[in-house]
């Protein structure tokens, strides 16, 4: 049952039969428009809506004061960290803007066209301040404050790690430093966000129809910051074209509009268009790191210290704040490795540019690229083989759960079978001879690896224990049918990652039905259970533990029953294909339809008298660890024309565990895409302010995503060993959602820095565009 | 705003409209004939996932009035496929994991179609070339390219 089989919503993906939000129609519904700020840090002197309520057509012009009697303001908190400050934030903006982009004022009439009409004569006085624009500008001696409560700017400063760090450079005989240095990036899922909020006054019901990936998380929001009744608040997540961690988290714009539908008791659809999703959708891995690395001279790493500014952006994300990709860089930096002591700071410093939260990969792709590039400098500083210098220091499985220098536990890791794995397909010998010859046409030439840790399906600790109200468990709800097949309600959620056929698969493989014979349903907060959805790549390893308890319980039960019918010891039972059979001989007993039939219609005919419920539900999250996780190793090969500084990738490898492979469809898909946006991040993609905070880059023909011209065909390797799904024991999912982005940069840098050796340069900026490369060539290397 | 009349055959059938004169064609097809295949993923022609066919043309809809589709064809995903009964290059497109999320794939199988017909043989570089103007943020383009190639081998096999 499980296999390549194509998503059970493929079929009219492709006919042009999806579900997104803006296919969607509720009746009586109206379109929205905002105004947004224009100044990324101002104070607001008045709005005046006059103009625009006068255009004929328009509803309402809502501003802060009209939609704050019915919805609260919201802080990103979290109680264990006492001392970050999460300023309070508004659905629309107060007094004060902070960010270019921000929502000042809601527009509200027939159709998005007339509603652009009417918010251009929306008239408001702003009386600007100076902007903080990045990571330097928030820490600068004398620097504005964006808020009283943090005169610094510092939202929190994290640390991991020990002093010890200093005594062990002391011992070193080589010891390496660079500045990284990575941009403000953005997930740009092809559909922007949108929903359309209906508020029915009559019963005080809300039912949201969104495109996001946590509906149980919005709707505790919802419930909570509009005074709702959770029960009464239902969120829907129809077909979802994409998210990448952008539709995770709550936005002011969204809860403006549902706010307004509140108010005004009527529908109202709000579609984001490209450039308000450029200024406002979620931002992230903007980074400046100082890192240093010694080692001893036969290549034992003895010391790692990183220095990492986060530039956020002017608010801590509610409800999830912005602190997780400081806490990756903490968790992940250095972690495949053992090292005599890591020591590691995070400063998570507010500006005046876009919101920042979660985008696919949440820190991992940064301590990953500071990781792997002070080691690949350190083997050229050593004159080793890179690859041998890693297989020196990752952490043996045999050896594990292993605790890292920073305090972070994970499970034993096939670090080195990854690596073996790569070097016996694609041996670095191969890949000499390819880079000499490349040379030799006088360009530049280089391949680098890259080890990579992910963190995936969390468990309740982190959220839990910080009163974050969002849930680390999945469940799964299947009900047998009287024709034999079964329906199945998960809490999962999908975006395209595939998740929700492959809990379809696990459920007809575990209970022994056709995948056809099952039918699923996710997204609807009014008929799953509450659950996480999709974040962190926990979907499948959370949901799909709850599929297959699920389908345990009910295969029991049809045992059970078939045992009473047959008259047979239940455990001489089995469920296959759609059929009771003997469990030893395999031979059919009796059609589940003819089951299924004989207790919804004839039930009492079953000898025992018992209320047959044919049905089971089940929950699960991760208690046992902290998270679940995966591993591997990437290889990229480049070519650098010296002339233009064009990075060119000519290959790129991933070899990888991930326990079961479900759907290898999907994990390839997984792998493939992710690695598309890392090499997105490492080569061209960067949302561009100026020195005023002011956004450069609000299209996507600023925004520069791989094309498939510029992409390698990408070769994978499951290093994991043929793992398979066991009938009695729970399967060993981990997610893969995060590997590709988490990896692909950090081997690309190593490309690209393996291409300038000859030349004496390197390079720790991304996007390495080819001004950078050409820059770099021009300074060459500070040692 | 002024309105214009319209008389444009789309999916082989000709109807006509009355459209606002600053509407685009596909606000058109989406909103005026519930044509919502088509989909908006940038509105200033990037992404490629409005692409249509325009008089057999595959062009950006976001990029083009309504009001110029006047006595033109247009042919739109919903055409690719009849009573359920997928093409070539949808079913390969399954197979092979060419779409994720399927938000870009209405423009990804109208650009694939019109690479086909033009050229039944195409090399990988070539269905690589023939996507440049299509984003897809899920795939890593890979498995499109290798659900091209597919449909590609697909019909020529069905052709012989």
């Amino acid at each position: 049952m499980t296999g390549p089989a194509p998503a059970v919503r493929w079929p009219r993906l492709v006919s042009g039969r999806g579900r997104f939000i803006a296919d969607l129609a509720v009746r009586g519904m109206r379109d929205v428009a905002f105004v947004r700020s224009p100044f990324a840090h101002a104070d607001i002197v008045s709005v005046d809506g006059t103009a625009a309520r006068a255009v004929p057509g328009i509803d309402a012009v809502f501003t802060h004061d009209d939609l704050a009697p019915f919805v609260q303001p919201f802080r990103g908190t979290h109680a264990l960290f006492e001392d970050l400050v999460a300023p309070e934030q508004t659905a629309l903006a107060k007094s004060r803007v902070r960010h270019v982009g921000e929502p000042v004022a809601l527009v509200i009439g027939p159709d998005r066209a007339v509603c652009e009409d009417a918010a251009e004569l929306v008239e408001v006085d702003y009386a600007p301040r100076p902007a903080i624009a990045g990571p330097e500008a928030a820490i600068a001696e004398g620097a504005p404050a964006i808020h009283e409560a943090a005169p610094d700017n510092a939202a929190l400063t994290m640390h991991a790690g020990t002093d010890a760090v200093d005594e062990a450079f002391a011992e070193a005989d080589v010891v390496v430093e660079a500045t990284f240095a990575f941009a403000r990036h953005t997930g740009v899922p092809l559909e922007p966000r949108g929903l359309i909020a209906a508020f029915d006054p009559s019963d005080r019901s809300l039912t949201v129809h969104h495109s996001h990936q946590c509906p149980a998380a919005m709707q505790q929001a919802f419930a909570t910051l509009l005074g709702l009744d959770a029960h009464r608040v239902t969120v829907i997540c129809p077909d979802v074209g994409g998210a990448f961690g952008i539709k995770q988290q709550l936005y002011a714009d969204e809860l403006a509009v549902v706010a307004a539908s509140v108010r005004l008791g009527q529908p109202l659809r709000f579609l984001a268009d490209r450039l308000e999703s450029m200024a406002s959708d979620i931002q992230a891995r903007h980074h400046i790191i100082k890192g240093r690395l010694g080692a001893a001279r036969d290549g034992t790493l003895l010391a790692i210290d990183v220095d990492d500014i986060l530039a956020i952006g002017p608010y801590s994300q509610y409800p999830r704040t912005s602190l997780g990709e400081g806490r990756a860089m903490l968790s992940c930096t250095a972690a495949p490795y053992r090292v005599g002591a890591v020591r590691a700071r995070s400063r998570a410093v507010f500006t005046n540019l876009g919101m920042a939260g979660h985008y696919r990969g949440v820190g991992h792709p940064i301590a990953t690229a500071v990781t792997e590039g002070l080691l690949d400098k350190a083997a050229r500083a050593l004159k080793t083989d890179p690859v041998a210098l890693r297989q020196k220091n990752l952490w043996p499985q045999e050896t594990g759960p292993n605790t890292t220098a920073l305090g972070t536990t994970f499970e034993a890791l096939p670090y080195g079978p990854c690596l073996d794995a790569l070097n016996a397909a694609i041996p670095s010998q191969s890949l000499e001879a390819w880079r000499d010859s490349v040379r030799a046409e006088g360009l530049l030439a280089g391949f680098g690896h890259a080890v990579f840790v992910e963190m995936t399906s969390r468990g309740p600790a982190f959220y839990g224990d910080g009163r974050v109200d969002v849930s680390t468990r999945d469940g799964c709800f299947i009900r047998l049918e009287p024709s034999g097949a079964v329906r199945v309600s998960a809490s999962v959620t999908e975006q395209g990652q595939g998740v929700e056929t492959a809990v379809a698969q696990v459920v007809a493989h575990t209970l022994g039905v056709p995948l056809d014979a099952v039918a699923i349903l996710t997204g609807d907060t009014a008929v799953t259970t509450h659950g996480g959805g999709t974040w962190a790549s926990r979907s499948l390893a959370a949901g799909g533990h709850a599929a297959w308890q699920a389908a345990t319980q009910l295969k029991t039960e049809i045992v059970q029953i078939a045992g009473v019918l047959l008259q047979a010891a239940p455990k001489t039972l089995d469920v296959k294909d759609g059929a009771v059979v003997d469990r030893a001989d395999g031979r059919v007993r009796m059609a589940l339809a003819e089951l299924a039939a004989t207790c919804h219609f004839r039930p009492h005919h079953l000898p025992d008298g018992r209320q047959p419920a044919l049905e089971a539900v089940a929950s699960f999250g991760p208690f046992d660890a902290p998270f679940r996780a995966g591993c591997g190793v990437q290889l990229c090969a480049v070519t650098i024309d010296p002339d233009t500084g064009i990075v060119r990738v000519v290959r790129h490898a991933v070899a990888h565990d991930c326990g079961v492979v479900a759907n290898p469809l999907f994990v390839d898909g997984q792998l493939k895409g992710g690695i598309a946006q890392g090499l997105g991040a490492a080569l061209t993609e960067q949302l561009l302010y100026d020195e005023d905070a002011q956004l450069l880059s609000g299209s996507l023909a600023e925004y520069k995503m791989p094309m498939a011209p510029e992409m390698p065909d990408i070769e994978i390797i499951h290093a994991g060993g043929d793992e398979r799904m066991d009938e009695d024991a729970p399967p060993r999912f981990v997610g893969v959602g995060e590997a590709g982005t988490a990896g692909a940069p950090a081997a690309v840098q190593n490309a690209i820095n393996d291409a300038l050796a000859p030349r004496a340069a390197e390079l720790f900026e991304m996007p390495a565009t080819p001004e950078r490369v050409l820059a770099a060539l021009n300074r060459r290397a500070s040692v | 705003m002024r309105n214009v009349p319209l008389t444009v055959t789309v999916n082989g059938r000709t109807l006509t409209a009355t459209v606002s004169a600053r509407m685009t064609l596909v606000d058109f097809l989406r909103d005026t004939l519930d044509l919502t295949g088509t989909h908006i993923g940038c509105g200033h022609g990037v992404c490629g996932a409005c692409t249509v066919r325009f008089d057999g043309v595959p062009v950006r809809a976001c990029l083009i009035l309504a009001a110029s589709a006047e006595g033109r064809t247009v042919d739109t995903i919903e055409g690719l496929s009849q009573a359920g009964h997928l093409s070539d290059l949808q079913a390969a497109f399954m197979a092979h994991g060419g779409l994720q999320c399927g938000y870009c794939t209405p423009g990804m199988l109208l650009m694939a179609h019109d690479l086909l017909a033009d050229n039944p043989h195409p090399s990988r570089e070539e269905i690589r070339q023939a996507l440049a103007g299509q984003i897809c943020r899920c795939t890593g383009y890979g498995p499109i390219v290798d659900a091209i190639e597919a449909a590609a081998n697909a019909m020529a096999k069905g052709a012989s």
